[in-house]
């Protein structure tokens, strides 16, 4: 294999990785910027879509279960985070740092649960046929590169997804009203915006995505009770480095993150390349502690 | 005299006393859990009085653990000669790794218990918090921090002991740490060192610093635009927290006979936190008794039921946060003022002020 | 002509650019010692961006900013303080879980070095400044309550002391009357004339009943820039600021966010 091939082959892994962090950080970010809060739990609704995902394909077995098992992931990880909103984050929102803790509480009770249903080894979800295949490039300056399908519908969904999600913010009444509080919460209750239930919705929207990349995960390896949080650690660091529940933030530094990660990978061991991200992200905060997009804000302290 | 003192007179002297009360095994955990509310503390300082949420102590009690425990591998053995632990001979290396040669000397080791956590936790802290980083950013960053901690530790094996950690101790000092009296010895110095901290915490806290530490928790923007810098307020708590996190580890690993990852990874630094949600985290001897309870609990519940503990730590975790934010040692105040004031700053943040 | 004393603060074609929107556009403005400065406007006007700028929580975009003959628009926000600049916040910035002695005694503190904090006391004078500050302000008989328990007056008072107990040369209160009665409001302008000798004092606020009782050389802001300055009596008979400010005074309640 060629050297050029390679290294092609690590950037396009890096884009499906940070594909997943998109998914995965998406609905944090949201979060994240309406109410301040970050919801330690949203990696088990990684967890939940993976396991949902396994559980249609034992309904609908087939080529078009995976198809399937999407929008039920999006649901039960939308209802169930819609629940948790209601329940626990929505009384604590004005404590982010209880709300941290007392989410992390929840997740750990949804992991021993998937624990008890499920088994601690794991279920794997088998893909079906006509994601079994790679693209090669068998000539030319690229000889050798290969690209498994999987990896390209994870690169569609996730663009899909933010399409819809940018679609949504930008285009419907909805997203009219998710900006609005974003901006200024105060104002837009005065104006008549219910902020209690777009905090609502966008939450459960934001969860509903990561029950979606949990469908994807279980498409790369086996649901385990302790899949999500593999992926939430660097979610996490995607909000913070993305700028206040920004979307083209949390785009820009899922990508800069995911290239990050599976190019450093080339040089060094996977712990290793932990380390040097987290060194990363504590340069990045010395040139950009606001975050890649940034909000002006008034008061004292923000 | 007043109560308080009775209680604390009545609470020193059975802790004194506990090695001739209590059965050896019990003795061990009260020495380890007691180990534990030293870093507990230290949660205390940054979480309740500075306001810093750190999810990623466990990187400082590993610290303080494993530089005890590197000395205690090397204790007994030839260096000149090319002796080397255990499992780095298992591992197939060939040579004593250069970073492990200085804690051949016990009081090097014991020196960088306290000062290798403090170190990396006052330049880390600095450079978030000069950026003025922090809040929900800050405590996501020691996740990772943690995260990336423990899994350097696994996959370093030949340095480190990988996931097995470092154990397998017999002597400090020409000493045998293994027998029953070394135990007790070892739980008598646990128990000055928890006094210790306790009342250096106290003249800290009533200390001018106190004050101002309170006043950067409540608002940091406030003190800056009356002149102060805030920031060197913010990382000295830290530090401390993360020295005496260090010492705690240290004291833990004696204890226990190891130190692994899987002690100071991503779950049990959160693991910490609970401690001091439950113990109440305003109060210093809130979260010492928080830790005794919470950790007895487990002992208990966990060697019973393992899967009922996950729940119940899950449980303990969303209730005391939401319904109990001053902990226990909160019921114990409620209704005075300060326990009304506790209250009122943790529910004073509006959205609309959060803006 | 008799000479002008020099000013203590000068601000020389100031300009604030948020990504493209001119928040200030070429504003000069001076204050001489103990001397009094009254900034209305209209909602968006600039007038926390004007305080903002002073304390360096904004940067200019263009132009420069001189206190006591020193530059000091690139200085970090705690510098400028030291210098003798304070500012009291739209919304108070008291600090909730400290009563109100201990909030004095913050600001009152001479030595603002970290490491002369570990010692137990402040010193004596700091203590009876505090205290005489406590006096001033009318809530002595409040000393030992937390500041969150305070009223919506009391803490625009509290913080109005606090920024008088570091002794600034230059005070800037931005809506010291946000939220008040008339009765409260009237209480703040005695106390803020009270200031004026021993303090270079701006003012920024809405409440006309306000503007009068302090009686004061007024600016008036419109759409970040400068549009009128004058005595009171002048600026309510300027025909342009009423049409921009006085004409739409039914909105003046609405607080600036």
């Amino acid at each position: 294999m060629q050297e050029s091939a390679y290294l092609l082959g690590q950037v396009f892994n890096g884009f499906s990785v940070a594909s997943l962090f998109i998914l995965a950080a998406l609905g944090l970010a949201l979060s994240f910027g309406l109410m301040r809060v970050i919801n330690m739990a949203h990696g088990e609704m990684l967890m939940l879509g993976g396991y949902l995902a396994y559980m249609t394909l034992q309904v609908v077995p087939g080529p078009l279960g995976i198809l399937a098992a999407m929008p039920v992931a999006f649901l039960g990880a939308a209802i169930l985070g819609g629940i948790l909103e209601w329940s626990v984050i929505h009384r604590l929102s004005a404590r982010p740092l209880d709300t941290l803790l007392a989410t992390w509480g929840v997740s750990l009770v949804l992991q021993q649960a998937a624990r008890n249903m499920f088994g601690a080894i794991g279920v794997e979800v088998v893909a079906p046929t006509w994601l079994n295949h790679t693209v090669s490039v068998d000539s030319g300056f690229f000889k050798g590169l290969d690209l498994p399908f999987t990896r390209i519908f994870i690169l569609i969904v996730a663009a899909l997804v933010l399409g819809g999600i940018a679609l949504v913010l930008n285009k419907t009444r909805l997203g009219l009203y998710v900006r609005a509080v974003n901006q200024d919460r105060p104002t837009a209750a005065a104006m008549g915006v219910n902020a209690r239930r777009i905090d609502l919705l966008v939450f459960a929207l934001g969860t509903g995505v990561a029950g979606l990349a949990g469908v994807i995960l279980a498409l790369l390896g086996p649901v385990t009770p302790t899949v999500g949080q593999s992926y939430i650690v660097p979610a996490f660091l995607v909000v913070i480095l993305g700028g206040l529940g920004s979307l083209v933030g949390t785009t820009i530094v899922s990508i800069i993150i995911g290239l990050f990660t599976a190019l450093i990978e080339i040089f060094v061991d996977v712990s290793v390349a932990q380390v040097l991200l987290l060194v990363f992200v504590i340069l990045f905060i010395q040139i950009r502690p606001q975050g890649v997009i940034s909000i002006r804000t008034r008061a004292l302290e923000g | 005299m007043q109560p308080k003192y009775v209680i604390g007179v009545i609470v020193l002297l059975s802790g004194t006393a506990a090695p001739f009360i209590i059965s050896t095994y019990e003795l061990s955990l009260l020495g380890r859990f007691l180990a534990l509310s030293i870093l507990a503390m230290g949660i205390m300082l940054t979480w309740g009085e500075a306001g810093i949420l750190s999810l990623g102590q466990g990187v400082f009690f590993g610290l303080g653990g494993y530089c005890l425990a590197l000395h205690l591998k090397l204790e007994g053995l030839n260096l000149a000669n090319g002796d080397m632990p255990d499992f780095m001979v298992w591992s197939g290396v060939s040579k004593l790794p250069a970073f492990w040669y200085p804690f051949a000397s016990p009081i090097f080791s014991l020196v960088c218990v306290v000062i290798v956590p403090g170190t990396f936790a006052a330049v880390f802290s600095w450079l978030v918090f000069r950026r003025r980083v922090g809040g929900v950013y800050f405590a996501l960053i020691t996740q990772a921090l943690a995260l990336a901690f423990s899994t350097l530790l696994i996959s370093q094996q030949a340095y480190t002991g990988g996931f097995n950690g470092l154990t397998d101790y017999s002597t400090m000092f020409g000493e045998s740490i293994t027998t029953t009296g070394a135990a007790k010895v070892i739980y008598w110095i646990t128990f000055v060192l928890v006094v210790g901290a306790y009342f250096f915490l106290r003249w800290l806290l009533a200390s001018r610093y106190g004050m101002m530490l309170r006043a950067t928790r409540d608002g940091e923007n406030r003190v800056r635009f009356l002149g102060y810098d805030p920031v060197p307020y913010k990382v000295i708590a830290f530090s401390i927290a993360a020295m005496l996190a260090g010492v705690g580890g240290a004291l833990f690993t004696l204890h226990a006979g190891v130190v692994s990852p899987a002690l100071v990874g991503v779950v049990p630094s959160i693991e910490m936190v609970v401690w001091v949600a439950v113990g109440g985290r305003n109060i210093l001897w809130g979260a010492i008794a928080g830790t005794l309870l919470v950790n007895f609990a487990k002992d208990l519940i966990s060697s019973a039921l393992p899967s009922l503990w996950l729940y119940g730590l899950g449980t303990i975790f969303i209730i005391s946060v939401s319904f109990l934010p001053a902990g226990i040692a909160g019921i114990f105040r409620a209704g005075s003022s300060e326990d009304r004031i506790v209250r009122r700053f943790l529910t004073r943040r509006k959205l609309s002020s959060a803006e | 002509m008799n000479a002008i004393p020099a000013p203590i603060l000068l601000m020389e074609n100031i300009s604030v650019d948020f990504d493209g929107f001119f928040a200030l556009t070429n504003i000069t403005l001076s204050l001489t010692p103990g001397d009094l400065r009254i900034v209305i406007g209209p909602n968006g006007a600039g007038k926390s961006t004007l305080c903002d700028t002073i304390i360096g929580r904004v940067r200019p975009t263009a132009g420069k900013i001189t206190f006591k003959d020193k530059l000091i628009t690139d200085l970090p926000e705690q510098e400028i303080v030291r210098l003798g600049i304070c500012r009291k916040f739209q919304t108070p910035g008291v600090l909730p879980t400290l009563t109100v002695f201990e909030n004095l005694l913050v600001s009152a503190q001479k030595d603002r070095s970290w490491w002369r904090s570990f010692t137990r006391s402040s010193r004596v004078t700091e203590i009876l400044r505090a205290e005489e500050i406590m006096m001033q302000i009318g809530l002595q008989e409040r000393r030992d309550v937390f500041a969150a328990d305070l009223a919506h007056g009391e803490k625009q008072w509290l913080e109005i002391g606090m920024v008088v107990a570091t002794d600034a040369d230059l005070l800037l209160l931005d809506e010291p009357t946000a939220g008040m009665g008339p009765q409260d409001t009237q209480r703040t302008a005695k106390l803020i004339l009270s200031l004026l000798g021993r303090h270079a004092v701006l003012v920024i606020d809405h409440d006309m009943s306000f503007v009068e009782a302090l009686n004061g050389y007024v600016t008036v802001l419109h759409q970040g820039q400068i549009l009128k300055e004058g005595s009171v009596a002048e600026i309510r008979a300027d025909p342009e600021v009423s049409a921009v400010y006085l004409g739409r005074s039914d909105d003046d309640h609405i607080i600036e966010t």
